[in-house]
């Protein structure tokens, strides 16, 4: 293999070509910015007890950002519990991230006109359904693709291999993003697979496979979009392995001093996504300390606002929670509301 | 009309939904060109094409949830597992993603497809070949759950199944494919989900099945006729929903009732059907309800196979241990 894809190093400095001009640039910073702020708030809000458990992704902003930054506004993403950085940018509301958090199902409720699905709680079977999307995306003449988001983890599992093989096989318009951020909760890298890189799983599968520095903006953005206008030609499904770190725990119940080592998150801490890209803004005159200051107020106020909309909302009805199994609910569904209603619960 | 046998009314089925709706596409292991492990799609990849009559990968997995993405797309996918004993690498995809994304989504996204799986023994087949767990299915909340008995059911429900706007596993008897010719209306139809058939009326006992055993309760039902006996034969038809009004109305009238099931006794669809009528008719009983079931065993092998599938005589003898009671 390659050495990884590296456009912006950690410092700021290009590498190579830049695949954006510096207002989208400035614009997708203030997206990294955001998705911090929101990772914050809602770890903080676990720790108050306002919301349930939290899978933060702080330094994997740009992997996410960068790489929902190349999808066309309809396109189709499917992701995890930790890709609401990515979801948020492709449409999906942060209230509907706090509902959800908060332990309301009308957080899964995604906009009309948003191809976002709710996040994905179960490891790998999720890889498919964005293969099934471009599929049927294809039969019915648009060229619309979907990507999907993964942890080193979910390459474990079975449905990493049926996914990948049928996106080979069918050449569907799916492009499969890995963020490889080192551990799946405990487990490192090295013990979910003697593959010397995730990336050359897709030899495998006839699929071109690459691995991006995860924590550059410009790496994954520009690596997501040849995938993306490869698939939109029809050409197939392409694996991008984004190399990045978990700076938090996997979520608010773990500990991850049990599995690592302080000096690793220190290390990474270096190469933070963010950081890079404020210095590369600010070299090119494109950053200075007021405008962080107002983007930091505005985006915090709109989190604010999410947040309170999403703690103000009724939960459901009882007929709401029967109501959602069918399109209609059945006899016996009904039957069952109607002894919730006359017992109680 | 025509004279078709189940097979033959299911691939008449999947015939009109590809003709009636360009959404409508086939997903399944040797589907296509050679028509099916038990040629129920026979002659469909020819005339509609491999992109819509799909041979895929051998992935139960992998077809329920590509099926899955499709349905969420708009399309309107059917899959066919080739035994229900091959359908358990799927259930994460039908359990945790295909029955849910309604609720999870609060109706912004559906799934509505159909997955047919040939189910239960009786062909004396390998292991893995023979099984009926219905009840897995009925405990999922989410799918729709439908066994034909008979042709002209089973087109008209898998019509109704490939309209509806939620999920069906839609079970096909492997040993009725082929046994039982009836005639079928030529024109589409639609047979209701969750009405079951009241297709004896009778008056001394009630015997509820479905599925694969209906063959053995009619025959049973035909015998207790010549000895002078009037037995309500339901059919269900739909698991879920349950025509609960139906099995209710009847136990009532009867006061008597025999559930028959191919499924393993423990924790099968039978049980619910008794307990219903426990909650809903225990004073117009007669008689206790009697459940006639497979065992809590592995299916025997084609030597022992017949001890346990359930035979009329033991219909037979558990109906007239309710009628004597």
């Amino acid at each position: 293999m390659s050495e990884p894809l590296q456009i912006l190093d950690p410092l700021g400095s290009l590498v190579g070509d830049a695949p954006m001009d510096l207002e989208e640039t400035r614009r997708l910073y203030r997206a990294l910015v955001a998705a911090r702020i929101y990772d914050h708030k809602a770890s903080a809000l676990q720790r108050q007890g306002r919301l349930a458990t939290y899978s933060p992704f702080e330094g994997q902003e740009a992997a996410q950002i960068g790489s929902a930054a190349a999808l066309r506004p309809d396109d189709w993403l499917v992701g995890t519990y930790r890709d609401a950085a990515a979801m948020q940018f492709q449409g999906y509301p942060w209230v509907n991230l706090f509902l959800g958090r908060t332990g309301h199902e009308s957080g899964g409720a995604t906009p009309d006109g948003v191809n976002v699905l709710p996040p994905s709680i179960t490891v790998g079977a999720h890889m498919i359904h964005a293969v099934g999307l471009a599929w049927a995306e294809r039969i019915k003449g648009s060229d619309r693709i979907a990507l999907t988001y993964f942890g080193d983890g979910a390459t474990s599992e079975g449905d990493f291999h049926e996914a990948m093989n049928f996106a080979g096989v069918y050449a569907t318009a799916t492009v499969f993003l890995c963020q490889n951020n080192g551990f799946a909760i405990s487990l490192s890298r090295e013990k979910q697979t003697a593959a010397e890189t995730i990336a050359s799983k897709g030899v495998g599968y006839g699929v071109p496979g690459l691995q991006v520095d995860g924590n550059d903006l410009f790496a994954v953005y520009k690596a997501t979009s040849d995938a993306v206008v490869r698939a939109r030609r029809g050409k197939g499904p392409t694996l991008i392995e984004a190399l990045t770190y978990r700076i938090g725990p996997h979520t608010t119940s773990d500990d991850p001093g049990r599995y690592r080592d302080e000096a690793q998150v220190a290390k990474w801490q270096e190469r933070d996504p963010l950081q890079r890209v404020r210095l590369y803004l600010e070299n090119n005159d494109g950053w200075d300390a007021e405008w962080q200051t107002l983007i930091e107020e505005e985006e915090g106020a709109v989190i604010e606002q999410a947040v309170a909309e999403a703690e103000a909302a009724d939960p459901l009805s009882p007929g709401e929670m029967f109501g959602a199994m069918f399109a209609e609910p059945t006899a016996p569904l009904l039957s069952q509301q109607a002894m919730l209603e006359r017992d109680g619960p | 009309m025509s004279e078709l046998n189940l097979a033959m009314a299911i691939n008449a089925a999947l015939a009109e939904a590809l003709d009636a709706d360009d959404n409508v596409v086939l997903l399944g292991e040797d589907i296509g060109t050679t028509g099916g492990v038990f040629r129920v799609t026979d002659g469909l990849a020819a005339k509609y094409g491999a992109a819509r009559v799909v041979d895929t990968p051998v992935a139960e997995s992998g077809i329920v949830g590509a099926a899955f993405g499709m349905a969420v797309a708009g399309l309107r996918p059917i899959v066919e597992i080739q035994f229900m004993g091959f359908s358990y690498p799927a259930f994460d995809q039908l359990i945790s993603h295909v029955s849910r994304i309604r609720n999870r989504s609060q109706h912004r996204f559906t799934a509505s497809l159909v997955v047919r799986i040939p189910y239960g023994g009786g062909i004396g087949a390998a292991e893995h070949h023979s099984e009926s767990a219905e009840a897995i299915y009925a405990h999922t909340p989410g799918l729709k759950l439908v066994i034909p008995s008979r042709p002209s059911d089973a087109k008209g429900l898998l019509a109704a199944a490939i309209a509806d706007p939620d999920p069906v596993v839609f079970l096909e008897p492997i040993r009725l494919y082929r046994s039982i010719k009836e005639e079928v209306p030529s024109e589409p139809y639609e047979v209701p989900i969750g009405s079951a058939a009241v297709e004896r009326p009778g008056t001394d006992l009630t015997l509820i099945s479905w599925g694969a055993m209906m063959r053995e309760v009619r025959e049973a039902a035909d015998q207790l006729e010549v000895d002078g006996l009037a037995p309500e034969v339901i059919d269900l038809r739909s698991l879920v929903p349950l025509d609960v009004e139906t099995i209710v109305e009847s136990v009532a009238k009867t006061g008597r009732a025999v559930v028959v099931q191919e499924a393993p006794r423990t924790g099968g669809f039978a049980s619910e059907v008794a307990a219903l009528i426990g909650e809903r008719a225990l004073y117009s009983l007669a008689a206790p309800v009697e459940r006639v079931t497979g065992w809590d065993t592995v299916v025997p092998l084609r030597r022992t196979e017949h001890n346990y599938i359930p035979s009329v005589e033991r219909v037979l003898t558990a109906a007239r241990r309710v009628l004597s009671a």
